[in-house]
């Protein structure tokens, strides 16, 4: 396994990558160019919705890199962000905080995230190290994980309801550029998401703790034969979960001003997409995974409908895998390793 | 029978052959999570044989398992080449892909679904269910069940042993795509009504829960899983979102107590009152080895 190489580190052969984003970038540019005003438009809808896709992708790639885990729980630490802070509004709990109600439920939201993530790592690595040494025992924590999707979906749809509700934020400023409509709130949610995945780059490659997670990405028994200890450092990684997903859910639930209990799904299978057309393991192809992704969707519907969109999305993806199973930057070894 | 319990028995039956769908290529270390997407081929393609009017009704169903055997052969190719997450990933977006089309192709109804004129009774999805759980029994005692076993233990030693890994693992998902397709076709028969929105994700995700919270290491596994988790939930008569909270954290703790799932090859080899299949034998250099 050397996942190591995908997480965090710089590139290898920059051009054929460079070459990637080029054609894409073109591939828009011409859409642009043939489609005019409107077709702008889409695309810039398209980025922002791609900026949440990216966010999450980057949550899901940094847990499969690191633990080979697909981390079901993904989708449900989107929604209780989202629902926990419409809930504490609702209840009436944020009288104290005045016009700032909105944003001190979505950091509560994003808080409560970020400790269900806790949770879901006790049960889904600290409880589970045990190996067993068959194909299927890379399904054990997704199992899990797929475990806590019910439980935290269901109790959510019990305190709070199965309805779709509005979560309103007393702001609307629309910039006008070029003719073209960009919401504040969503340049802010794009300029969020790639500083935040920015930083965590940073980490991963710059610090102990990056190191750690990178050794551990590498193989986890000589990790912690290295010194490097794994029951510390994994629930960093969960942590991070939690709050890349608790992130995105505050910008979707600031932009589109939505929550349900099952928004998460439609994002967390968007998400999963992105990760696996941009590379499993790789943060900078999850990044231009989410992007392309939203980009996909917005013109997508625009060109063929709304029913369109999964297939097309979904059909790309198989084309993807099935051509090219590493993805756009990812590393060979990623994802055909057992552990 | 009252009609309450006959709808459990024929649900019983439907998720138990689709189960046993997903088993023969967990059993062969394949996890399937896109098996709702077999099981609509299958489904579909019975409903518009028996909407060409195909006498008798009950032919559609060996022409239904054709078409969803010849789709998980076809499919097989190319997702083989993948493994492990990247293998869950490309089945799981097989399903979203035939639900996908289903819903846009008018010819299957889209949205709206399809009504099956041909109805088939309770009897005839039991017997479906007896020949699922017989015909895994039987492969699984067979030197092809062996090798299916072999390869989900170690792939890279069962090709040294000799078994062709490839072509194994291409007969589970025609097998396995096979099963499905009966599942979806006696669903369409029985119920006299598909949608595409019926064969949707989570029905994938929680096949394969039956069947991994069962056990892939034996055919007992997916029997139990889907008997407990159709029958369990039915008598507690626990309401709604109740149940899937009770649900998960069964899973949850299921995972941490008894990953390999309920049945496991020992639990099967106690109750048999027989030497479990691998015993230790003592061997002493420099004589012959005695019995």
């Amino acid at each position: 396994m050397t996942n190591a190489t995908a997480i965090g580190a710089p590139m290898k052969s920059i051009t054929t990558k460079a070459l990637v984003v080029v054609v894409i970038a073109a591939v828009f540019a011409l859409a642009i160019a043939l489609g005019g005003r409107v077709i702008a438009q889409q695309i810039v809808s398209g980025l922002m919705l791609g900026a949440i896709y990216l966010t999450v992708a980057v949550a899901f790639t940094l847990t499969i890199g690191v633990l080979n885990f697909l981390n079901f729980t993904i989708p449900s630490l989107f929604m209780l962000t989202g629902m926990i802070a419409w809930g504490l509004r609702e209840k009436g709990l944020l009288g104290f905080a005045g016009g700032w109600a909105w944003l001190v439920a979505l950091i509560a939201g994003v808080v409560v995230a970020t400790a269900a993530s806790l949770v879901v790592e006790r049960f889904t690595f600290r409880y589970l190290k045990t190996r067993h040494g068959d194909a299927t025992e890379h399904a054990i924590p997704l199992v899990s994980s797929l475990g806590f999707l019910l439980i935290f979906e269901h109790l959510v749809i019990l305190t709070l309801g199965s309805e779709s509700q509005r979560f309103s934020v007393p702001f609307k400023a629309d910039i006008h550029l070029f003719g073209l409509v960009i919401g504040a709130p969503q340049l802010v949610s794009l300029g969020c998401a790639l500083l935040v995945v920015a930083a965590l780059t940073f980490v991963l490659k710059h610090t102990r703790m990056g190191r750690a997670l990178r050794t551990i990405a590498e193989n986890p028994e000589i990790a912690s034969l290295l010194g490097v200890e794994v029951t510390r450092v994994v629930p960093v990684l969960f942590l991070l979960t939690g709050l890349l997903c608790g992130l995105a859910a505050a910008l979707f639930t600031v932009n589109y001003g939505d929550v349900s209990p099952f928004m998460g799904d439609h994002v967390g299978s968007k998400a999963i997409a992105a990760m696996v057309l941009g590379g499993i393991g790789s943060i900078w192809g999850a990044i231009l995974g989410g992007l392309v992704v939203g980009l996909t969707e917005t013109l997508s519907i625009h060109f063929f409908g709304g029913d369109s969109v999964e297939m097309i999305i979904w059909g790309l993806l198989l084309i993807v895998i099935i051509v090219r199973p590493r993805g756009l930057f990812g590393a060979v070894a990623v994802g055909k390793g057992k552990l | 029978m009252s009609g309450y319990a006959s709808g459990i028995v024929a649900i019983l039956c439907i998720n138990l052959i689709f189960a046993y769908a997903v088993f023969i290529t967990a059993a062969a270390g394949q996890l399937n999570l896109g098996a709702a997407g077999f099981q609509a081929v299958g489904a579909y393609a019975a409903a518009s044989f028996s909407n060409l009017g195909w006498t008798p009704g009950w032919a559609t169903i060996p022409a239904a398992m054709a078409v969803s055997g010849l789709t998980g052969f076809l499919l097989a190719f190319p997702v083989l080449r993948t493994k492990g997450v990247y293998m869950v990933l490309a089945t799981f977006a097989f399903g979203e892909v035939v639900s996908g089309i289903l819903l846009q192709t008018s010819l299957f109804g889209g949205a709206m679904g399809m009504v099956v004129p041909d109805y088939l009774p309770l009897s005839s999805l039991v017997a479906g269910a007896v020949f699922a759980t017989l015909l895994v029994f039987f492969l699984m005692a067979t030197r092809f069940g062996l090798a299916l076993r072999a390869i989900h233990d170690d792939d890279l030693v069962a090709t040294v042993m000799g078994v062709n890994v490839r072509a194994m693992q291409v007969a589970v998902f025609t097998i396995g795509g096979a099963l499905a397709g009966l599942s979806g076709a006696l669903y369409a028969h029985h119920f006299s009504f598909v949608e595409a929105q019926y064969f949707n994700s989570t029905l994938s995700i929680f096949v394969l829960l039956f069947v991994l919270i069962g056990g892939t290491q034996t055919a007992w596994g997916p029997l139990a899983g889907s008997l407990f988790f159709t029958l369990v939930p039915e008598t507690l008569r626990i309401g709604g979102s109740w149940r899937f909270v009770i649900f998960g954290a069964a899973i949850v703790l299921m995972m941490v107590v008894r990953p390999e799932g309920m049945i496991t090859r020992t639990l099967v080899a106690r109750f048999r009152r027989r030497p479990a299949a691998v015993k230790p034998v003592a061997i002493t250099v420099g004589e012959p080895h005695v019995r």
